[in-house]
Parts: C-alpha cells; sequence; structure tokens
C-alpha cells in the first residue's frame, strides 16, 4: 500500500464526499436523526405539546402486554403478508414464463399487465372501494353470473383480508416485469443445450430456469415483504381498520395513535416495532439466501 | 426447419425429438393457442377495474344504484366531469398535485444525479460502505421517521406548506441515486479521461459530458419520481391543513367523505380517471423507457 495517497487521490476523495454530501446531510437530518429521536420518543409519553416526558419502558410494557390493538396489527399485517406475498411470487412468475413465450403482442400485453402495479394512490383505493361493493359492485355482479350469492367483502370480517390481498394482485404485473428481466437473462444455450441433451419442460425448468431465477425471486421476495409491511392508504380509504379492527394494519395503527390520539411517543414506539420486524424479517431472508439463491458468475 | 437427427444413442432420452414436420407445427400451434387464452383472459381481468371506473364515471348516481347492474351507461353523463370542478375545487387540486410533483422531480434529479454521479465515478475512503448504508434506508419504514419528521417541520413553522414534502426532495432520495449509479457506472472512462486531459473540472464532466447522454435514465426517473409525488396520500395528509392547499389525492378524500353515508361515485370515479389520465398516459408513451430503468434494478440487484 502507498505509504502517501497521491494529491490527486485526495482531491478525487474530496470531490466524491462533496458529490454525495446531499445525500450525507439527508440521511442525518431525515433517516438516522429521526430514527434516534423517535427512539427517543418511544420512552417518553410526548403529546405534542410542552417537552417530551422520559417514561422508561413503560410504552412498551403497555404494548407487549396490554394493547389490544396491538394484537390486531400483528393479525392484520402478518395476514395480509402471509397471503400476499407466496402469490404474488408465484403468480408474477407463472405471468411472466407465459409473456416469454414468443408470441406476437407481447409489448401490448407486457403493458397491460403492467398498468395496474404503476396506478396507485386514492383513485385506485377508491375504485376498489367501489369494485368491492356489496350492493352494487361489480364483483359481486360476475359472482352472481355463477349463482354466488353477495359477498360483503369489505364488510365481512371473514373476507376482508381476502379482498385485500386480491387488490394487492392485482398489482402482481410490477414482479412480473421483474421475472421477465430475470428470464430474458437466462442465455438460451443452456435451455437449449438441455432440450439436445433429453430434458423435457418441467426438468428445464427446475434444473436451469429457477435455479438462474433464484436471485430475482429474492428480491421480489424483499422488496414485496418491506412493501406489504407498510400497508396503508388502501386500509385508511377503504375501511379505516375495520370491519372489527381486521384491517388496523401497523401503518394505520401508527398514524392513527400519533395523528389523531396525539400520542406521539406510544406510536414511535409502534414505529420501532414495526421497523424490528421489517429489519429482522429482512435480515433472515437475506442470510438464508445464501442457501437457496445460486449466483451465476461473478461480479 | 426440420430437426433431422434423433437423440443419440449415448444420452439417455426417452424424449424423442420430433422428426416430422407436422408434428412439431401443430404441438407448437396448441402450445401458442393456450398461451395467449391464458394471456388475454388475465387481460381481460386485470383491464376490468379500469372498465368498471370509466363505467361508472358516466352514470348517474341513481344508475349506479340498480341491480343488476348496469355494465354500460344508458346516457353518457359527461356533465359528471363538469360537475366535480364545480362540487369541489378540483380545479385547484389539480394544480397542487402539479406543482407539488414539479417540485419533487426536480429535486429528485437534481441531487440523485448528483449524488449517483458521486458513488459511480469518484473514489474516497468509505464509498462502498456508505453505498450500502443507502440502500439499508430502503428497509426504513416511512412511519418509523414521520413523526419527528413532523414535529421538527411544526417547530420551523413549515406545516401546511409544501416545504416538508418537496425540500427533503433535493437531498436525494436511495432508489434513484441507485438508479443513476448504475447508469453512470456503465458510462466509458475514455469520455472522462479525454475530458479531464483538455482540462475539465469533475463537476463539468458531470454536467456536461454524463448528463446530456443520461436521457433515459433522466426519463425513467422523473416518471417514477412523477408517480409517487402525484399520488403520494401520506405526506400531504401529515403536512397539509387547508382545504385549498390540496393535492388531488388529499381532495378525492375530502370529497369521498364529504357526506356522511352517502359517496357519490360517480363524480368520485370522473375524479379518478381525471387522476390516473396522466399516469396512464406517460406510462405508454415511456413504457419502454419505464420498464427498462425497473429492469436494470431487478436484473443488477
Amino acid at each position: 500500500m502507498a505509504t502517501h495517497v497521491s494529491k490527486m487521490a485526495r482531491r478525487e476523495a474530496f470531490e466524491g464526499y462533496l458529490f454525495i454530501l446531499p445525500w450525507i446531510l439527508g440521511y442525518i437530518l431525515f433517516r438516522f436523526g429521526p430514527l434516534l429521536a423517535s427512539l427517543y420518543l418511544s420512552l417518553t409519553n410526548y403529546d405534542g405539546s410542552g417537552l417530551p416526558k422520559f417514561v422508561g419502558f413503560e410504552n412498551y410494557q403497555y404494548l407487549f402486554t396490554q394493547d389490544p390493538r396491538i394484537i390486531d396489527s400483528i393479525r392484520a399485517t402478518f395476514q395480509f403478508v402471509g397471503g400476499f406475498l407466496p402469490l404474488s411470487l408465484v403468480i408474477g412468475l407463472t405471468i411472466a414464463i407465459l409473456m416469454n413465450q414468443k408470441v406476437r403482442g407481447i409489448l401490448t400485453f407486457r403493458g397491460i399487465y403492467y398498468l395496474p402495479a404503476v396506478t396507485t394512490g386514492v383513485a385506485v383505493s377508491l375504485l376498489w372501494l367501489f369494485v368491492f361493493n356489496k350492493q352494487f359492485g361489480v364483483l359481486n355482479a360476475i359472482l352472481s353470473w355463477f349463482g354466488i350469492a353477495k359477498i360483503g367483502w369489505l364488510v365481512d370480517q371473514n373476507w376482508v383480508m381476502v379482498s385485500f390481498i386480491l387488490m394487492a394482485l392485482w398489482g402482481v404485473g410490477g414482479t412480473m416485469i421483474v421475472y421477465l428481466a430475470g428470464l430474458q437473462a437466462i442465455p438460451t444455450e443452456l435451455t437449449e443445450s438441455a432440450t439436445i441433451d433429453g430434458a423435457n419442460t418441467i426438468q428445464r425448468f427446475f434444473h436451469i430456469t429457477l435455479p438462474l431465477l433464484t436471485p430475482t425471486i429474492l428480491f421480489n421476495l424483499v422488496t414485496g415483504l418491506i412493501g406489504a409491511f407498510q400497508t396503508f392508504e388502501t386500509s385508511y380509504i377503504m375501511t379505516s381498520g375495520g370491519p372489527n379492527y381486521r384491517t388496523f394494519f401497523f401503518g394505520l395503527n401508527i398514524y392513527l395513535t400519533s395523528f389523531r390520539s396525539l400520542q406521539f411517543g406510544y406510536a414511535s414506539t409502534i414505529a420501532w416495532i414495526l421497523f424490528i420486524l421489517i429489519a429482522s424479517l429482512t435480515l433472515f431472508v437475506m442470510s438464508t439466501s445464501r442457501r437457496w439463491v445460486y449466483y451465476a458468475g461473478e461480479k | 426447419m426440420t430437426i433431422t437427427q434423433k437423440a443419440s444413442p449415448a444420452s439417455s432420452s426417452k424424449h424423442e425429438i420430433k422428426t416430422s414436420r407436422i408434428g412439431v407445427k401443430w404441438s407448437h400451434r396448441i402450445r401458442v393457442t393456450l398461451v395467449y387464452l391464458v394471456l388475454i383472459a388475465g387481460a381481460i381481468v386485470l383491464m376490468i377495474p379500469f372498465f368498471w371506473m370509466l363505467s361508472t364515471s358516466l352514470k348517474t348516481i341513481d344508475e349506479v344504484q340498480t341491480w343488476p347492474i348496469q355494465w354500460i351507461p344508458s346516457r353518457l353523463v359527461w356533465t359528471n366531469y363538469l360537475d366535480v370542478f364545480v362540487k369541489i375545487p378540483f380545479a385547484r387540486f389539480l394544480s397542487n398535485s402539479v406543482v407539488l410533483s414539479t417540485g419533487g422531480i426536480i429535486g429528485s434529479l437534481v441531487s440523485s444525479s448528483i449524488v449517483g454521479f458521486g458513488f459511480a465515478r469518484l473514489r474516497f475512503p468509505g464509498r462502498n460502505f456508505l453505498f450500502f448504508v443507502m440502500l439499508t434506508t430502503l428497509m426504513l419504514p416511512t412511519w418509523v421517521v414521520i413523526i419527528p419528521h413532523f414535529i421538527m417541520f411544526n417547530a420551523i413553522g413549515w406545516t401546511d406548506t409544501y416545504l416538508p414534502i418537496i425540500v427533503p426532495s433535493f437531498f436525494g432520495n436511495a432508489f434513484f441515486i441507485f438508479l443513476f449509479r448504475q447508469f453512470f457506472m456503465g458510462i466509458p472512462r475514455e469520455l472522462e479521461d479525454a475530458a479531464r486531459i483538455d482540462g475539465c473540472n469533475t463537476f463539468r464532466i458531470f454536467l456536461q459530458i454524463f448528463m446530456p447522454m443520461s436521457k433515459p435514465i433522466i426519463a425513467t426517473v422523473s416518471i417514477f419520481a412523477f408517480f409517487y409525488y402525484w399520488n403520494d396520500l401520506i405526506y400531504p395528509l401529515v403536512y397539509l391543513r387547508s382545504q385549498l392547499n390540496f393535492p388531488v389525492s388529499l381532495g378525492m378524500r375530502m370529497f369521498q367523505t364529504q357526506n356522511p353515508g352517502v359517496v357519490d361515485y360517480p363524480r368520485l370515479m370522473a375524479c379518478a380517471m381525471m387522476t390516473l389520465l396522466p399516469c396512464v398516459i406517460l406510462f405508454f408513451s415511456f413504457q419502454r423507457l419505464y420498464i427498462q430503468g425497473v429492469v436494470v434494478t431487478g436484473v443488477e440487484k
């Protein structure tokens, strides 16, 4: 190693720091700083007026032993993630494989399937609010063709999570697009030589395609996980956490606790629990990924 | 072209490559048709909600509350779209959203390109570590930082303005920085070296060489940023108080809850149509570019 750093290298390093300065400042101001601040807040009972009063682990104690709404949040969030994530991974892959067949008009199809994934927001939530409408919604109308009675998609406790998962799956084009990229990155020579050696479609899929797709699956899994845990808008607009707190996701819980009930301290506690949940799950997935993800070729 | 060779005896294949022309063509045909059918069926299912949105927006409230439902309105009630501008200050909401989105896009482009360039082309101690740290912020839920954000912005009097939303965009966004960095890393070093020999300083290289070459990524980031700021609900919900400052997201929410117990679905769907229209147009115009941007992230990760 050089015993002195050349002037040019020092200059370049200085410029490097200068260029990333906006991000560094932003990280301190809007990420790391607030993260620490909310950790502190989680140990207080700050209600917006005056100064935060330190209460130690009281909030955490309440959360773990007494708060009924936390059970609702955990149930809602985990039900949603557990139902949505596997389905989105599998369905996204299936559609991507279908799309990857060389058929005409593939670009149009790709656009149509991907469009719902990029339309988000209040407009879409309101649309689905009406789609799921028990009396006059289009979904029940279609069911009536098959003689199925009307379902209270958003008002029946037993169906509301199904509705949320269905609505989220409408945007499966997002995972599909990433899968398509992964599929198209697989060299055709591999599958061709396997065919010549006598492998059938199933064998080709499980021994070539799927292993080479594991990085893509990992990406979709992690991004899907992080996104699904933060569900807020749909429950805020469509069900306000009901019926009977069945859709009282963490995000909604935190929002209402902080900005409606003005319990900023306790809301921060809930937020930190959410953060720890997301972080540990992500780290867990990443660490087990070593065992099942196959990286073809070094970087 | 016919594959005339049979599988070699050396390989243990129970699968004989079809040698007859007709055989190959038919099995291929059947497969393609099946794929088509499934894809078309799926596409129809996916498009039903959009169709329903359009159809509802052109009905009267009575027509919407009938059973069995009316798929196609008996009369196209275009006045719903006009009513929306009268019943709520929708024009104001739209222009607010435009302001918000423009600010957010500019901030994102300016900061993310600069930071992305730094990570991509300049060497400094801790570069990889800092880049990794940046990526981990993607794991940070909005909720764990938004309360301190609010307290901070409230303390300096920025509530009910767009500043808490636009100003942070000038400090970089992890996803956009990532996109720029990947893109910049793909630009050949020779260009940079040639410019340096000519005496260009780093910032000029960034501005006058890299940026003009980055039109695809600028377009991609702009579109992503537009989708984000145009449709965002959380930040406007937290910071904005006066109705006249509402963007369309908040405006539609207000319209939804205006009359308790009654939801004016036709006009609400008209709002939704108008809100989503720019997104749909942008999407189809730049589909290739946009999908390319997503692909870069997915594959490179």
